[in-house]
């Protein structure tokens, strides 16, 4: 069959422009790791880790571009169920951490699956859809809201909301980009509207006492500088005191003097924002739209269903999580715990993130051969 | 065909909503950069400024208190370092936790933390002064814990020291941290919570000049409070040093001349006020008052019924007694009233109207002059004299010679005793004045009080002659920084208006008081001494011999000298609280300390000055001003 055909032509200029755009944001990343983080005194700094994690990154990356994508999509379901058994997994046996659940503990290392889950769930999702015209509210809306939500269940018992977040916006960027009738985003919509309180109670109930912290923190971040509204105070004061040039690499104090806590991980943009200023911030956010841009390239020309579907989900959960990432260490958003992609010191996510990327290559690399 | 699932137009569908997807994104990212320009540009400077805070503690660095050294440079009151724990509220992420932490580290009451961290207006980034004088052990343990401990800081400062203990106490006062009532005032105002003041004594007096000047040090710290650079901007500075008048060995021997006994002693140089000693009992160790106290140790010294903090030597108010005799006999000859040989009779009492009052003698003196009365203390002599004059002329005289009035010492809340007069009396208890009363002020009894400083002051003035000088307790003040010594000169408070021949016959009369009157227990074989006795009466009915009276109702002891007689280079009152007669209790006390004077500067006998030793000590090194 034609699809099965590989391009022969091997790497082209948009191919390159693609993986050097990856290159580069990951730089930024194990820079910025590296500054708040040289002065630890470990044998095996976060740095040196991050670098293995990108080149087990490039590992996933190259297996996801050269598998045929049809053929990875047809291991969704049973990937899933995989994924649901290590979420389960992660509730009775799993490392905590601050109060949450998400680690299930390999030697030294520790797997974070609900990471992994957002990809799955976008593999999952577009097979579905791509697999049949799946008319009316039902099939569109309903049976794949059933395939999300116990994945979305598990993950937010963990809890982990910045995840359970990732995935809802997964679920509703594939509902967009398959469209939904006017009259059914309206029950939606009314729907959520009315459910709203009951919800809200279920899962204000189900937070943690932080995880509430942050939330009311969110409101009013200068009620009380030295306590839960720290956090978001600090970030803010990061961001804001590099103005426009930045303090200099290392010169990050807020971030070297650990005022800021989680620097290398979720609040890594904060300390970038800090040492570069908004000159760096706008020169990174060039990054993040020039990938996405490319990535919705690859979206849009695919030649079927199934490629377009997977390359939409793959960016919308990267705009996701950038988006969300900056957003809360601007003090746009709660403080929710999402990495930035490519940036956020985890092999979890940089791992995830990598694959993904990979398989979108994949996407594109497919696409040229109908042209033959 | 894997195209299946949708057919083409819903693929073209889908290739169109992903152009909406790149608007939306364009639109997010650009309020993302909006929001980072909003932070960054618009408010940076803001946050630079909370960045810098965040990171920078300034600590007042205390400057250490001058030194206070007596007249021959003996070291009465210095510094030595102390370990003092400071909490920066701002780093501090749960009080209740660390007032805890801290009580069970300290063994401190945790309600004292609990208010020492929630007074005072001052900002959260101030660091508070928690406790000082940690022990060693206190310190290095609060050092082990320091990272459960955020916001907790070690400061080394100096810390108030009186190596001599007790000595002196009274003088040199004590120092405690400045209180909320003070820091509104203007003296205080460079000052903040927990600044170190001077309470008591000359530490009070000379507080401004011995305080010296705070200094900075900007921290910078790290999320937990914990200091990794200092960068000193401005260096304390040094209070300045005090060199007072008094003899540290005499003062000592004052003291204990007093013992266990109430009362006190003061000794100064007439010639140019120079104060020598000046002891009061009971007395308190100022080394445990400038310490923080708990209420319970402050309510113990402040209710004991001894008032140990009360300096009786500026302070007590007692009835002077025959010592008042010197002024009486100033008033009577110059006022013309009596002349050195007019003679009056004494029969053992005086009547007044239907009341007779006694001579201390029983069956008295038979005829005396001026002399005689003065040597023997003849009571019915002044009686007549005083009945004469009245009692206005002998204010007159009282106040001429600096009684009722503040001598202007350096000390404190000094009292100042009550010259009675008729005007007086109008003024102060709406009442005329009774012609009886003046014969109870005759002999120093009734109205008249006095304190010890002030007939200290008044015998230096008749063995000076008639010129009195200001006493004082300071000769030199000494810049640190600079070395440079200011001179106090001696100041002149004027002179009694009395004829020199007049006080002659007063000073030869008591030098007799001595060789053959009342007083020949302060007869000294090393220095001719003159004086004069008194017992103060303290309570009016007094029935049988004295050691039957309890002793809180017995007599004050008074006494009164000078020495050398013929050029006087001291002059010492004493004052003992109920220990009786004059002659047998004060007088011996006062020869003592006479003695002990003049076997420590034997030039007082050829009239020489009693220089101190040190008058100039060597600046010490580590004051010099760099050059």
């Amino acid at each position: 069959m034609i699809d099965r055909v590989i391009d022969s032509r091997g790497l082209d200029s948009f191919d390159l422009r693609f993986m050097g755009l990856i290159a580069v944001i990951l730089s930024v990343g194990v820079l910025s790791i590296y500054s708040v983080t040289h002065s630890q005194d470990t044998a095996f700094p976060f740095y040196l880790k991050q670098l293995v994690w990108i080149l087990l990154g490039t590992i996933a990356f190259l297996v996801m571009y050269l598998s045929d994508y049809h053929k990875i999509a047809r291991l969704a379901y049973p990937t899933y169920a995989v994924i649901l058994i290590m979420l389960a997994v992660v509730l009775f046996m799993g490392k905590s951490s601050r109060g949450a659940q998400r680690w299930i503990p390999i030697g030294p290392f520790a797997f974070q699956p609900s990471e992994f889950a957002k990809l799955v769930l976008v593999l999952v999702l577009a097979n579905y859809y791509s697999r049949a015209s799946r008319v009316g509210w039902l099939h569109r809306v309903v049976l794949p809201g059933l395939i999300v939500l116990p994945g979305l269940l598990l993950i937010l018992k963990q809890p982990d909301l910045g995840s359970g977040l990732s995935f809802l916006a997964v679920y509703a960027a594939m509902l967009l980009m398959v469209g939904v009738r006017s009259k059914a985003l309206g029950i939606i919509l009314l729907l959520s509207v009315m459910l709203f309180p009951f919800v809200w109670e279920v899962v204000w109930a189900s937070l943690h006492d932080y995880q509430r912290e942050r939330v009311m923190a969110f409101v009013d971040p200068d009620y009380d500088p030295g306590g839960k509204g720290y956090h978001a105070l600090q970030s803010r004061i990061a961001i804001g005191s590099g103005e426009l040039s930045g303090k200099g690499l290392y010169g990050g104090t807020q971030s070297q003097l650990k005022f800021l806590p989680e620097g290398h991980t979720d609040f890594v943009f904060a300390v970038y924002a800090e040492e570069w200023g908004f000159v760096g911030v706008l020169v990174l956010l060039a990054l993040f739209i020039a990938l996405i841009w490319v990535s919705l390239e690859i979206a849009a020309r695919a030649k079927d269903t199934l490629g377009a579907l997977l390359a939409a989900g793959i960016v919308a959960m990267l705009c996701f999580c950038v988006v969300v990432n900056i957003g809360m260490t601007a003090g746009m958003f709660p403080i929710v715990g999402i990495p930035l992609p490519l940036v956020s010191y985890g092999g979890s996510a940089t791992i995830m993130t990598m694959a993904s990327l990979g398989l979108l290559l994949n996407v594109k690399r497919r696409r040229l051969t109908l042209f033959y | 065909m894997a195209t299946v699932g949708f057919n083409d137009s819903d693929l073209l569908d889908l290739q169109r909503r992903l152009v909406i997807l790149r608007v939306g994104l364009l639109l997010v990212v650009g309020l993302l950069a909006l929001r980072l320009w909003h932070l960054q540009i618009r408010e940076g400077p803001y946050y630079r400024d909370l960045s810098e805070n965040n990171r920078t503690r300034s600590v007042v660095l205390e400057p250490a208190r001058g030194l206070i050294f007596d007249r021959n440079g003996v070291l009465l009151a210095n510094n030595v370092p102390s370990f003092a724990l400071y909490v920066t509220l701002e780093d501090v992420k749960d009080r209740q936790a660390l007032v805890g932490q801290l009580a069970s580290l300290l063994t401190l009451d945790p309600e004292v933390i609990q208010k020492k961290l929630s007074t005072g207006k001052g900002s959260k980034l101030q660091p508070r002064k928690v406790k000082d004088r940690l022990t060693l052990r206190e310190a290095t343990l609060i050092e082990s814990h320091r990272l459960d401990l955020p916001g907790v800081m070690i400061q080394v400062e100096s810390q108030r020291n009186y190596p001599a203990g007790d000595v002196a106490a009274h003088l040199l006062g004590y120092v405690g941290e400045v209180s909320a009532d003070q820091l509104e005032k203007p003296d205080f105002a460079d000052l903040h919570q927990g600044s170190i003041v001077g309470q008591y004594g000359v530490e009070k007096w000379f507080d401004r000049q011995v305080r010296g000047r705070a200094g900075q040090k900007s921290v910078e710290v790290d999320a937990l409070g914990h200091e990794k650079r200092a960068i000193v901007s401005d260096k304390p500075l040094a209070g300045d040093d005090l060199y007072l008048t008094i003899d540290a060995k005499l003062q000592k021997v004052s003291e204990d001349l007093l013992g266990d006994e109430s009362g006190a002693i003061v000794a100064l140089d007439p010639t140019n006020g120079d104060i020598l000693a000046m002891a009061s009992r009971p007395g308190f160790d100022p080394n445990v008052l400038s310490k923080e106290l708990t209420n319970k140790q402050w309510v113990e010294i402040v209710q004991n019924e001894r008032r140990p903090l009360n300096n009786r030597a500026t302070q007590g108010q007692y009835p002077p007694g025959s010592t008042f005799k010197v002024v009486m006999a100033a008033a009577a000859l110059e006022s013309n009233t009596v002349t050195p040989s007019t003679m009056v009779r004494c029969n053992g009492g005086y009547q007044f109207g239907n009341r007779l009052f006694h001579d201390w003698k029983q069956g008295g003196h038979g005829s005396v002059d001026m002399n005689e009365a003065l040597i023997h203390s003849c009571d019915v002599y002044f009686y007549t004299v005083g009945q004469r004059m009245g009692i206005d002329t002998i204010a007159e005289y009282a106040k001429q010679f600096g009684l009722g009035q503040e001598t202007g010492v350096e000390l404190p809340s000094e009292r100042v005793g009550i010259v009675p007069s008729t005007a007086w009396k109008q003024k102060a208890r709406n009442q005329p004045w009774y012609p009886g009363e003046t014969i109870s002020a005759a002999i120093g009894q009734g109205y008249v009080t006095v304190t010890p400083l002030q007939m200290a002051s008044v015998i230096g003035t008749v063995a000076n002659d008639g010129l009195s000088i200001k006493p004082r307790l300071v000769q030199a003040v000494m810049n640190r920084t600079t070395g440079e010594r200011a001179e106090f000169p001696p100041t002149v408070r004027g002179k009694v208006a009395v004829k020199p021949a007049t006080l002659a016959l007063i000073k030869s009369a008591l030098a007799d008081v001595v060789t053959k009157g009342t007083a020949t227990r302060a007869k000294s074989p090393l220095v001719t001494i003159g004086g004069k006795t008194g017992t103060a009466q303290t309570a009016a009915l007094r029935t049988g011999p004295e050691k039957d009276i309890p002793k809180k109702l017995r007599d004050h002891a008074w006494f009164v000298a000078f020495a050398p007689v013929e050029a006087p280079r001291i002059a010492v009152a004493v004052l003992a609280e109920h220990m009786g007669h004059g002659g047998s209790a004060a007088a011996p006390l006062a020869k003592d300390v006479i003695e002990a004077y003049v076997k420590a500067y034997p030039q007082v006998l050829q009239g020489a000055p009693a220089n101190g030793r040190a008058k100039s000590p060597a600046v010490p090194v580590d004051a010099r001003p760099k050059t």
